[in-house]
C-alpha cells in the first residue's frame, strides 16, 4: 500500500512538473506547480523529513505561489481571461535538457555511494534540527536572517512606484 | 521507495523539467516557476542523502536555508518583473535586451 501510494506521489510530480514545462496556459502551469510543491512534501514524508514537509507545505504553497499568481495577476491585462504563454527553441532546449538528464542519470545511477545506501527512519527531526541549528549552523542562520531582511527591504523599494 | 535510485531519477527529472522551462519560457514568471522545480530538484536530493548516505540531518539543514532562499529571491524576482511591466508592458525576457543596443 506505500508503496503503491509512493508511486502516485511519484507520477503526480512528474506529470504535474511536464504541465508546468509544457503548459500553453500560464494559470494552468501554476496550479500545476502546486501539484509538484505538495508532492515533493509527500516525498518528504516518506524519507521521514517531517519538519521539512510541513516548511514545504508553508513556504512553498502558502508563501511562493501566492506571490507567482500575484506576479501574474499584476503583469497581465485582467482582460485577457486566456493568459497564454509562449516558449523559443523549444527543439534545442529538449535536446540539451535530454542530453543533461542522461549525463546525470549515468553518472549518479551506477555509483557506489560512500556508507552504503541503507536507509535510516528519523523518528524525531524537529528536536536535531532546532540543536544543529543553534550550535554547528549558527553563523549560517544569522546570514540567513540578514539576507531575509535585506530581501525584504530590497523588494520593497524596488517595488515603489518612484525609484 | 525504500531505494535510494527511485528519488534520485525523480530529482533528476524534476530537474530537467525545470531546465527547460527556465531556457524556453519567455514569460518571466514562468521562469521563475522554472527555477521553484530546480530548487525542489535538490531539495529532494539532499533530504534523499540525509536518510540514505549520512545518517544525520545535516541535509535537512541544507534543506530548511534552501527554502528560505527560494522565498527571498522569489520576493526580490517579483518586484524586479513589476518594474520591468511599469517600464514595457510585458515581461517577455527575450524582448528586454536594451543593454545589448
Amino acid at each position: 500500500m506505500a508503496d503503491f501510494i509512493f508511486w502516485m506521489i511519484w507520477a503526480l510530480i512528474v506529470a504535474s512538473a511536464a504541465l508546468v514545462a509544457f503548459g500553453n496556459n500560464l494559470i494552468h502551469s501554476v496550479f500545476a506547480l502546486m501539484g509538484t510543491f505538495l508532492g515533493v512534501a509527500g516525498i518528504y514524508i516518506f524519507l521521514n523529513a517531517d519538519f521539512i514537509a510541513v516548511t514545504q507545505i508553508v513556504v512553498y504553497v502558502g508563501g511562493i505561489l501566492v506571490l507567482l499568481v500575484f506576479g501574474i495577476m499584476l503583469t497581465n491585462k485582467i482582460q485577457s481571461a486566456q493568459i497564454s504563454q509562449s516558449s523559443v527553441q523549444k527543439g534545442l532546449g529538449v535536446l540539451v535538457v535530454l542530453g543533461v538528464l542522461a549525463i546525470v542519470l549515468t553518472a549518479v545511477l551506477p555509483h557506489n555511494w560512500v556508507g552504503g545506501t541503507t536507509p535510516m527512519a528519523f523518528d524525531d527531526t524537529v528536536k536535531g534540527i532546532g540543536r544543529l541549528l543553534f550550535t554547528d549552523y549558527l553563523i549560517l542562520f544569522e546570514i540567513a536572517s540578514v539576507l531575509l531582511l535585506g530581501a525584504l527591504i530590497g523588494a520593497a523599494t524596488l517595488a515603489r512606484k518612484e525609484l | 521507495m525504500d531505494h535510494l535510485n527511485s528519488y534520485l531519477v525523480l530529482s533528476a527529472i524534476l530537474f530537467s523539467l525545470g531546465l527547460y522551462t527556465v531556457v524556453t519560457r519567455r514569460n518571466a514568471v514562468a521562469i521563475l516557476m522554472g527555477v521553484e522545480l530546480i530548487l525542489n530538484a535538490a531539495n529532494i536530493n539532499f533530504v534523499a542523502f540525509s536518510k540514505f548516505v549520512t545518517h544525520n540531518l545535516d541535509g535537512h539543514l541544507i534543506s530548511v536555508f534552501i527554502i528560505m532562499l527560494a522565498a527571498a529571491e522569489a520576493a526580490v524576482a517579483l518586484a524586479i518583473i513589476l518594474n520591468l511591466y511599469n517600464d514595457r508592458g510585458h515581461i517577455n525576457v527575450d524582448e528586454a535586451n536594451a543593454l545589448k543596443q
